[in-house]
């Protein structure tokens, strides 16, 4: 079989993905995490009396715990599939991608599999935000004086 | 209207994000580590500090936070002790996130097995 006829088959079995719905899908799940942090923050500033920069942090633990702890329960996956970048974007997304690794390879053992793989999937992350930052940091320390 | 602004702020962030995934061939992994040198770019102008006061909270949920916690701990380390601040700055912000993850992900992953 040739290439194009291989393509043309695979086009009419692959179903397509309806961007516009996948979009609308994302901006109202992503919107709705942003919503519950907003919420979340407010109480603790109200009710609480916790300083607004402390009740950012806590508002990130928790919604850290939540991902991971749904993540863990094993439903996370279902629901990235369907809301996609709607998860993934937040910060949901990356206690997503630590735990599941770390849980995938749980059978290799604490060392080779927990310990190895844990950032296999937010090293990404840390390591460009890491290095953009120093990169962006070094210019703006030198030639704008911090 | 902060909530509301929060709600906006973030969709519309997750809505680029998804607008990237079907139209390239890039990855979710890809797409993060985008975003987080995107946050970074943008608080290098002290661009997203402004964003965090128009938005509210709701700033701070996306990735693209977390590079600007980088390189805002950084630069606010930077201004007493100079280079080294920069180093030793870096994750003064985004420790208690990366901590979070870390800890939680491996006492869930103690407790619980993985799915298939």
């Amino acid at each position: 079989m040739n290439k194009e006829r291989y393509k043309e088959i695979t086009d009419k079995i692959i179903p397509k993905e309806d961007k516009l719905k996948n979009g609308i899908v994302a901006f109202l799940v992503g919107g709705f995490i942003g919503l519950i942090g907003q919420i979340i923050v407010f109480i603790l500033e109200n009710n609480f009396n916790v300083v607004h920069k402390d009740a950012t942090s806590i508002m990130i633990v928790i919604l850290i715990f939540v991902a991971s702890l749904c993540t863990a329960l094993g439903f996370f996956d279902n629901l990235v599939s369907k809301a996609k970048a709607g998860l993934i974007v937040p910060i949901t997304g990356f206690a997503h991608a630590m735990t599941s690794s770390m849980i995938d390879y749980k059978k290799e053992g604490l060392i080779t599999g927990i310990g190895a793989n844990a950032f296999k999937l937010t090293g990404s992350v840390i390591l460009y935000g890491v290095v953009s930052a120093y990169i962006f940091g070094i210019v703006r320390y030198l030639f704008f004086g911090g | 209207m902060i909530f509301l602004y929060s709600f906006l702020f973030c969709g519309v962030v997750c809505l680029i994000g998804q607008i990237i995934l079907d139209n390239t061939n890039l990855t979710p992994g890809h797409v993060t580590g985008l975003f987080v040198v995107v946050g970074a770019f943008l608080d290098s102008f002290g661009l997203y500090d402004k964003f965090i006061k128009w938005f509210g909270a709701g700033t701070l949920v996306p990735i693209t936070s977390f590079g600007h916690s980088l390189i805002h701990g950084a630069l606010a380390a930077a201004e007493d002790k100079g280079l080294l601040g920069l180093l030793g700055g870096m994750f003064s912000l985004t420790s208690v996130g990366i901590v979070a993850a870390i800890v939680f992900g491996f006492i869930l992953t103690m407790i619980f097995k993985a799915r298939d």
